[in-house]
Parts: C-alpha cells; sequence; structure tokens
C-alpha cells in the first residue's frame, strides 16, 4: 500500500504479456525432442517454430524502440537586454585549439601504432605455436614376430623419449596375420577414451592371470612393454563408456568408436604412424570396414548433424 | 567566561606524543591524500540495517588475498617443468618448514575461495542488489567467477601427479566439445596437439599472472563500483521503503564504522 507524500510510480511496468514466449518456449522443447526423436523432421519442425515465435516476440518486444522518435524543439526565449549585454559575442575557435587537437590525434595514433607494433607478435608468440609446426613420431614397435596372430597385446610405449613419461601412451594390438597379396593386418586401437579422453582398459584378463609373460622390446624409442591380454572389450573407469574388441562404443557417454594408429612394416619392425578417428567399424579383424575421419578431439562427433559442430579443425599432424 | 587553566605536564606530554605519532600520517597525507583516501575508502556510510550477508564480498577479498600471499611463497619453491614439479611439490609439503602449512592454505583456501564467491553472489541475487544502477557490477563479478574457476582449473594440474594430469586431461577434452571454437581452445590449453611439457608451464604461467592479474584488475572496478553505487539495504529494509526512519538511540556507542547522532562527538553513555 502506498503511503502519503510517496511519488507514485508508473502505471505500466513493461509491455504487456504476449503469447510470443510461449511458442518460443514451446518450439524449443519441440526442438529438444526432436534431436533424440527424428533429428532431421521434428527437429527442424521445432526449430522453425522457435525461429517464427522468436523473431514475432523480438519484434514485438522492441515496437516501441522502432517508432519514430518525437521531435522535440529546443524552448528559444528573448534574452533580456541586461543578460544580452552579459552575453559575451561567439567567436571563432583560436588556432590554438586545432593544434592542441592534432597533438591529441598525433599522441593517440601513434600510440596506438606503436602498441600494435608490440602486441602483435607477441599475441602470435602466445597462440601460434600451439597451432603451428605440430610434428609426427613414428613409434618402433619392435619386430613383427613379437606379435603373434589373433593375440591382443597391452603395449605401453613412449611417443617422445626426449619429452619423458608424459609422452607415455597406450594402444590395444592384435596381429591380424597377413590378407590378400601377403599384406599385413594389425587392429592398433588407441586407449584414449571418444568421451573425454581417460585411459580405457582391456576387460580380460592378463599376462599372470593367463600364465603368459609379459614381454620387453627395446627399440629406439626406448622399452616397450607387450602385456598379453584377452579382452572381451574395452571399458573406461572414468565415466563407465565400453566398447566391443573392435572399439565400437556398445554403452556410456562416447560419442564414436575409439580411434585408430596407422602403420607400416619397416624392416620387419611394427612402426606406429598417425592416430585417425572412427565412427564405427563393421566386422572383425583383418576383414573388418573401418569408418575412417580425421583425427578428432574426444567428444566430438565426427558423423551425424553433430559434426556440423566442428567444421574447422586446428591443424595437426 | 570561562577561565583558561594551564595545561598539566603529562597534558603536554600527551599531546606531544601524539603529534609525533601522528607526523607521518600527516607527511603522507600532504603529499599524496592517502590517508583521506583510505578513511573514504574504510569510513563509508552504509545502511543502518545491513546484514552479516553482506560481509560476505569482503571475505570473499580476504580468501583472495590469502591466495595470492601463500601463491607467491609458493612460487618461489615450485619447479615448473614434467620432471621436477611434482618432486618439488613433495619438497613443498615434507622437507620446507611451514611448507605443509602454507601449501596446505593454499590448497583448501581455493575451495574457500570459489565457495565464498558462490554464496556472495547468492547473496546479491536474493538481495536484488544486481539491479539498476549496479547491473555493470554483476557483469564484473560473473567475470570475476569465470577467472576464479580458470584459476582453479589451471592450478590444478601443477602437482603433476596422475589426479591432476587425468583431470586436466578431461577438463581440456571438455573445453574442447564446445561448437565451433572448441577444438581451438583445446589445442591451446594443451598447447599443441597433446599434453606436454609446454602445457605445465601455460598453465603455471596462465595461474600466476595472467589471471591474477585479471581477477586484481576487476577486483578493483568492483571495488570501485561498490563504493561509488553504495551498499543496498537488504529487500525486506522498512527505512528503504521509506515507512520508518530508524532512530539510533542514544546509548548506542559510537564506533568507527558508525558516526554519531546529530554530530556529537561521542554518543557513549558510559
Amino acid at each position: 500500500m502506498r503511503e502519503e507524500g510517496m511519488t507514485p510510480g508508473p502505471p505500466e511496468h513493461g509491455p504487456s504479456p504476449t503469447i510470443w514466449p510461449l511458442g518460443f518456449a514451446v518450439g524449443i522443447a519441440v526442438a529438444l525432442v526432436g534431436l533424440i526423436v527424428d533429428p532431421m523432421v521434428i527437429a527442424s519442425i521445432g526449430a522453425v517454430i522457435a525461429i517464427v515465435f522468436g523473431f514475432l516476440w523480438a519484434r514485438d518486444a522492441t515496437s516501441e524502440m522502432r517508432r519514430a522518435a518525437p521531435t522535440v524543439t529546443a524552448e528559444v526565449r528573448e534574452a533580456t537586454p541586461a543578460e544580452a549585454a552579459a552575453m559575451p559575442e561567439a567567436k571563432p575557435a583560436p588556432e590554438k585549439m586545432q593544434r592542441s587537437r592534432f597533438l591529441e590525434g598525433a599522441t593517440l595514433g601513434l600510440g596506438g601504432i606503436i602498441g600494435g607494433l608490440v602486441t602483435l607478435p607477441v599475441a602470435g608468440f602466445a597462440l601460434l605455436p600451439s597451432f603451428l609446426g605440430q610434428k609426427g613420431h613414428k613409434v618402433d614397435m619392435g619386430p613383427v614376430d613379437a606379435y603373434p596372430i589373433g593375440k591382443w597385446f597391452i603395449s605401453t610405449f613412449t611417443v617422445d623419449p626426449s619429452e619423458g613419461e608424459v609422452s607415455r601412451r597406450t594402444a590395444f594390438v592384435r596381429n591380424n596375420g597377413a590378407v590378400g597379396n601377403n599384406v599385413p593386418s594389425f587392429t592398433i586401437i588407441s586407449n584414449r577414451c571418444a568421451h573425454l579422453g581417460c585411459p580405457v582398459q582391456a576387460n580380460g584378463p592378463t599376462g599372470a592371470i593367463l600364465g603368459e609373460k609379459n614381454v620387453t622390446e627395446h627399440t629406439v624409442n626406448g622399452a616397450i612393454l607387450l602385456r598379453p591380454v584377452v579382452p572381451a572389450g574395452f571399458g573406461c573407469p572414468c565415466h563407465g563408456g565400453q566398447y566391443d574388441t573392435e572399439g565400437n562404443r556398445t554403452a556410456g557417454p562416447p560419442v564414436r568408436a575409439l580411434d585408430r594408429y596407422s602403420f607400416e612394416i619397416d624392416n620387419g619392425h611394427l612402426v606406429l604412424l598417425s592416430t585417425f578417428s572412427v565412427s564405427h567399424v563393421v566386422g572383425v579383424g583383418a576383414q573388418a570396414k573401418i569408418y575412417k575421419y580425421k583425427l578428432s578431439g574426444p567428444g566430438q562427433h565426427v558423423d551425424g548433424p553433430e559434426q556440423w559442430f566442428y567444421p574447422l579443425e586446428p591443424p595437426h599432424h | 567566561m570561562a577561565i583558561r587553566r594551564e595545561p598539566s605536564r603529562a597534558q603536554v606530554r600527551r599531546e606531544q606524543m601524539l603529534a609525533a605519532a601522528t607526523y607521518p600520517l600527516d607527511w603522507l597525507e600532504e603529499r599524496s591524500g592517502l590517508v583521506g583516501g583510505v578513511k573514504y575508502f574504510l569510513f563509508r556510510k552504509v545502511p543502518s540495517d545491513t546484514n552479516w550477508m553482506q560481509t560476505l564480498g569482503s571475505a570473499t577479498l580476504t580468501a583472495f588475498l590469502v591466495q595470492a600471499v601463500t601463491g607467491v611463497i609458493l612460487a618461489m619453491y615450485y619447479k615448473p617443468s614434467p620432471h621436477d614439479a611434482y618432486s618439488s611439490i613433495q619438497n613443498i609439503t615434507d622437507h620446507l618448514t611451514m611448507g605443509w602449512l602454507v601449501r596446505g592454505m593454499h590448497k583448501w583456501g581455493a575451495s574457500v575461495f570459489i565457495i565464498l564467491m558462490f554464496l556472495h553472489m547468492g547473496r546479491v541475487f536474493l538481495f536484488g542488489a544486481y539491479k539498476y544502477p549496479r547491473e555493470l557490477n554483476w557483469i564484473i563479478g560473473v567475470l570475476l567467477l569465470v577467472l576464479g574457476l580458470t584459476a582453479g582449473f589451471t592450478g590444478y594440474l601443477l602437482p603433476w601427479d596422475q589426479t591432476a594430469y587425468w583431470a586436466s586431461v578431461v577438463g581440456i577434452n571438455l573445453n574442447g566439445t564446445a561448437p565451433f571454437v572448441g577444438p581451438w581452445l583445446a589445442q591451446f590449453l594443451r598447447s599443441g596437439q597433446e599434453i606436454n611439457g609446454n602445457t605445465l608451464s601455460l598453465f603455471y604461467s596462465l595461474h600466476m599472472l595472467v589471471i591474477p592479474a585479471g581477477i586484481i584488475s576487476l577486483i578493483t572496478l568492483h571495488l570501485y563500483l561498490v563504493i561509488r553505487l553504495g551498499v543496498t539495504s537488504p529487500p525486506w529494509s522498512r527505512e528503504a521503503a521509506g515507512r520508518e526512519v530508524v532512530e539510533e538511540p542514544s546509548t548506542v556507542r559510537t564506533g568507527l564504522t558508525r558516526p554519531a547522532p546529530h554530530g556529537g562527538a561521542s554518543g557513549g553513555s558510559d
């Protein structure tokens, strides 16, 4: 209740209620449901509803602003003789002002140029090394004979021995034997989870439990540890992502299959090259059809409409 | 007509001592105006019905100052290289005198800082203190929150143990899933395609130079706006609603922050 002596507030606090926000919310809800049910049709319908109602809402909300501003004429009154006498005559701006304005501009301009000259290379140094000159490393994994056909190994190795332990990686390696015209076939799956990059583990008994010994191969990349394993699949300890033995996602939050290493056989040695991303794999082992994509970060879709969120990947090897 | 009495010797001595004590402050004030400035900053008028909840902002500031001081001292002993980082943390914790304490203050203080920021934010929201004319200060506060969280994220990698490494892997990859800019942001944070020694240096530099500089600048702006716009009354304030003027009872002692009513020198009744 207002009391005496207080100025009453404006009668209206804002625009009168409209139906547009409701329609907008319905559109968003339909679009979100559509993303799960049918990304192409239902989500598009929801998006159209949201855009149409959003546009109408925005038009309604800004109608007052877009109205032509009322013209207001300045109030003019005749000066009394005393006032007229007291008013000094308007004089043209003195020459001095022009010079000070020039100096002001020159100081700001020169300061800006000097600032730019200093800032640009520094900003370049701060940002560019992360993106340019990314070098790939080959990893010598030891002689092919160390990998009996059809057996899985958890192999750990340092990608760049000069970097030390921080470059230690793990891959699941299986020799599929030669196919066709004596072409070697290996399944080499990266243990970087396709959800957020945690280390995926093999679901199955390893070395000692199997009654088999771990093998250490010494190569130019230092010691390569090979642990025999019989995996039923692979699982991530962080958020529970599960994969089958070809790296296909079977459960949990990952958005695609596990990444794989490309490889070559050099002088009878298995050599790992760069990694690539995989949406899914059909078939098993040497007969598998691998849907291969450029390496993407964990959590990034490589297929489906979600891939449109990542149109431009940063440069890498 | 008042009778002038000669001041006693004790009185004279007291005045001389007072003059000697205030001389450095007067010297400083005359040349810089800093004493007046500090007084203006500390002894501002606030609404009489301010609340304990309104101390959360200064509590957050205190938490930040603790982080700044302990962080500077930790930086004297920490070595941001992949080979030495973990062992230097062990050295700080296990061998250097009081190192465990300072590191503990920094580690737990980080959580205190973040929690206090959220509590302060909640207070401002529930009191409606973000409304006109204080919207800009809310925005600065949001930026401070982002910087505070970034400080926590970058600091988490520095112990360079398994927890630190994998938390940073997951955190960076989370950033990497942001549409359009995510992969670029992630590669910048990793200092390349994979986490390496440069990632540690980058996080160290961000954690102890870039982010604190940003936080200090924004806190300065934040406080400037607090002083310029004043402190809000609680939403239930009858005084702010113009319904009732709270008169200070004459028995209430005046203090540093409570000016004496009616211009009296002291409201004490002792």
